[in-house]
């Protein structure tokens, strides 16, 4: 066959290719309809909750839908002095019908994230105006509460006029818009989040390390003892998988507490005078969660080990290499596919740690998820809590990039 | 054929949806704190209340999770008549607008009620207290003022301590020489602030915190702590299984728990019925028998005996110098409060 003139040799294998996935299609179509159980799953339960969440770190919408009218007559105004009585006229109103719906509490609670007291001067302002007849507003509102001469406290309700804020997210870094719209740092003694964050990478880095250093000889012994035994050390590593959370880490309780049996050995045998300080500490901790985290790491190490052949490392012994540098440079390498993906399980996971460290943990040992967990049932603060939500997952699919970028897509492996 | 199925069918709807309304209103659901308090709730309150007036009560338990009412109301599904709630709960409840308005005239009069336990949205059902408790077992002589709290030359050993700001600032300013009158208008300052956090630095490394309820008299019976403060059931619960706590009522720190109505509860007027039978100073005199939290109402104090009066925390012996927890002044100052806190007990 000779090329047809006017078509090159490469069209004519791009038209082969199409083709071939137009034949391809029905097959590929069956494959995706088989899998679109899952795809809706995830949409519903992964894909879904996620992006309601990023919505909800910026959602704004209370002052907008309480105080329409006031935001209105503020577009006039210079940002700097106290605003005039039509301002406050259009606020009275606003406040009057508020206090109708009564969602003059809603607007007052959002302003007080920003600034403290708002909350009971908006409600006691609300009922002021509602028992008033008519204006002029601007002298009744300023002899009730100096608060409402401020312009700072003016620019704070123009500014969430906006429908999406910032707010909750600089908030969950420890930081807020200052007065005229740059970045700057919140108070030192309200500065908590970062030191937060820092301290749940720690205490994930820890844990991920003692897991290494305790699990990598397990799954070694693991792939060489003879079968029963095997069978039998597995089992005792999946035990805890099968006990619930909340039950070992009660369980680390009565061991670490001040009069609990650890205590009670080290006394015992005089190797300790004192009660030693163990539960309510870092310590503490650290053990419980790397306890508890053990299979995580273990299992995919075990299962990339059975993979690489034994004979290997007596073959590096009879080309002459000594035991350590058999095993260093012949059977480690092979181990790191198992060896990250175990870490990064362990790493990810104690990231979102909440109950163990709760129970376990001092005031210097609460994650990122405790305080998730507060802002959300306590506080009824779902804006901040989102916020937090965002910044751990950022930080979580950064530290994965790194990890992929680092050692490849390819060195992580299950098994 | 067809018509012979449909008519009995279409019947039995029929009959179904007149029968539905009928059926809802022989029940009530109520949902509660579970545990001790809930199971002395049955007991005086539920099974009474059934007894009375043949509804049944279906109860449902949870951890004071305002997450979950909130959440419960925005699925359009409230399936909760009446749910007791502690005062935060009420008071962010109400501002949120979830939970609906108290018809006081069916309730009855407001003077009845214990200061600052009647509220727009909920009415109060018990007075609980956070008190300094001590083991009677360990200590011959134990403390006996809010101030030995922070004594510890004379009391040396660990401390337990609420985690949260709410009652240790009351607390500290209350042993620093506060007039339980003026806690709330000092601590309104910063200078106030400051000062509460300077007393409590005295302790801090003494101190061991404890988060839910029942750490505390675990934490003091396995010898955590040589001292703790405490919600005053939970002290008394330890005592009904063997241990010999000691409460120091001076100085104790009252607040109280209400009973509110969800929004879009489906019966209003059966909700309010329950809640008007719950308080009523009979019922509410009969639940000391089983948890030793006051009644809220003044006229319930005749009906309790006089055993267990000395259990109550508002009891004239014991109520000689106490403060009501100020929740408005925590939804307002809270958040800021909190963080320094959180601050604070990391340094």
């Amino acid at each position: 066959m000779t090329a047809t003139p006017g078509i090159s040799p490469d069209i004519g294998r791009i038209r082969t290719f199409v083709a071939v996935r137009r034949a391809a299609r029905p097959a590929r179509r069956a494959a995706f309809s088989l899998a679109l159980p899952l795809v809706g799953f995830l949409l519903a339960a992964f894909v879904a909750p996620i992006l309601y969440l990023l919505v909800t770190a910026v959602d704004n919408p209370e002052t907008r839908s309480v105080l329409p009218q006031t935001l209105t007559a503020l577009e006039g105004w210079d940002g700097s002095s106290t605003p005039e009585e039509p301002v406050f006229a259009a606020l009275a109103a606003d406040l009057r019908a508020a206090q109708e719906s009564s969602t003059a509490a809603l607007v007052g609670k959002r302003l007080n994230y920003e600034i403290a007291g708002m909350r009971s001067k908006v409600l006691a302002a609300a009922r002021m105006v509602a028992a008033m007849e008519a204006g002029p507003y601007r002298d009744t509102f300023l002899e009730k509460d100096g608060l409402w001469a401020a312009p700072e406290t003016w620019s704070v309700i123009r500014r969430n006029g906006a429908e999406l804020t910032p707010f909750y997210l600089l908030a969950a870094v420890d930081l807020k818009q200052s007065a005229t719209g740059g970045l700057e740092s919140v108070a030192p003694d309200q500065a908590i989040f970062l030191a937060v964050l820092g301290r749940t990478l720690l205490v994930a880095g820890m844990v991920t390390a003692f897991t290494l250093i305790l699990g990598y000889p397990v799954a070694w012994v693991l792939t060489i003892a003879p079968k029963g035994v095997a069978a039998v050390m597995l089992l005792m590593v999946l035990l805890p998988l099968w006990t619930s959370l909340l039950v070992r880490t009660t369980a680390w309780v009565v061991l670490l507490q001040s009069d609990g049996v650890i205590n009670a050995i080290l006394m015992g045998l005089h190797l300790t005078s004192e009660k030693v300080q163990l539960i309510f500490t870092r310590i503490g901790t650290v053990t419980a969660m790397t306890h508890i985290q053990l299979p995580f790491t273990i299992l995919p190490i075990w299962s990339v080990m059975r993979s690489i052949p034994a004979t290997q490392l007596r073959a590096a012994r009879s080309l002459g290499a000594g035991p350590v540098s058999a095993f260093w440079r012949i059977y480690a390498p092979q181990t790191l596919p198992g060896v990250v993906a175990g870490c990064l399980m362990t790493f990810i996971l104690s990231l979102g740690y909440y109950i163990t460290p709760a129970l376990v943990g001092g005031p210097q040992d609460q994650m990122v998820s405790n305080f998730i967990s507060t802002y959300i049932n306590r506080d009824l603060n779902w804006g901040l809590a989102a916020a937090l939500g965002v910044v751990l997952l950022v930080v979580t699919m950064a530290i994965y990039g790194l990890f992929l970028r680092l050692v490849g897509a390819d060195k992580i492996r299950l098994g | 054929m067809n018509h012979a199925f449909t008519r009995p069918a279409l019947t039995a709807l029929g009959l179904l949806a007149l029968g539905t309304p009928a059926l809802a209103e022989g029940s009530v659901s109520v949902m509660s704190f579970g545990g001790a308090y809930q199971e002395a709730q049955r007991r005086a309150v539920f099974e009474s209340y059934t007894a009375a007036t043949g509804i049944r009560v279906e109860e449902q338990e949870y951890g004071g999770e305002i997450a979950r009412i909130a959440a419960m109301i925005s699925s359009g599904n409230t399936t909760v008549d009446v749910v007791d709630v502690d005062a935060p709960t009420l008071l962010q409840g109400c501002d949120d607008g979830i939970f609906e308005r108290i018809d006081w005239a069916q309730i009855g009069d407001q003077s009845d009620w214990l200061d600052g336990t009647t509220s727009e949205c909920g009415v109060g059902t018990i007075v609980y207290s956070t008190a300094l408790a001590w083991d009677g077992a360990k200590l011959a002589d134990g403390p006996a003022v809010i101030a030995d709290l922070f004594d510890t030359a004379k009391f040396p050993g660990k401390r337990g301590l609420w985690k949260n700001p709410a009652t240790n600032l009351e607390f500290a300013l209350l042993a620093d020489g506060v007039p339980a009158d003026q806690v709330y208008e000092v601590l309104s300052t910063p200078e106030g602030v400051d000062r509460a956090f300077a007393k409590l630095d005295t302790i801090k490394s003494s101190a061991v915190w404890w988060e839910a309820g029942a750490q505390a008299p675990q934490l003091l019976a396995s010898g955590e702590v040589v001292m703790t403060t405490a919600w005053n059931g939970r002290i008394y619960n330890a005592n009904k299984e063997g241990q010999d706590f000691r409460i120091v009522w001076d100085n104790q720190i009252l607040d109280s728990n209400y009973w509110a109505i969800p929004k879009g509860a489906k019966d209003l007027a059966a909700s309010m019925a329950f809640i008007e039978y719950a308080v009523g100073p009979e019922v509410l005199a009969a639940t000391t028998k089983y948890i030793p939290y006051g009644p809220v109402r003044v006229s319930a104090a005749e009906y309790v005996t006089p055993e267990d009066a000395a259990n109550l925390p508002t009891s004239p012996q014991n109520m000689t110098v106490a403060l009501t927890l100020d929740n408005a002044f925590w939804a307002d100052n809270g958040d800021e409060i909190r963080k320094r806190f959180t601050t604070w007990l990391a340094q």
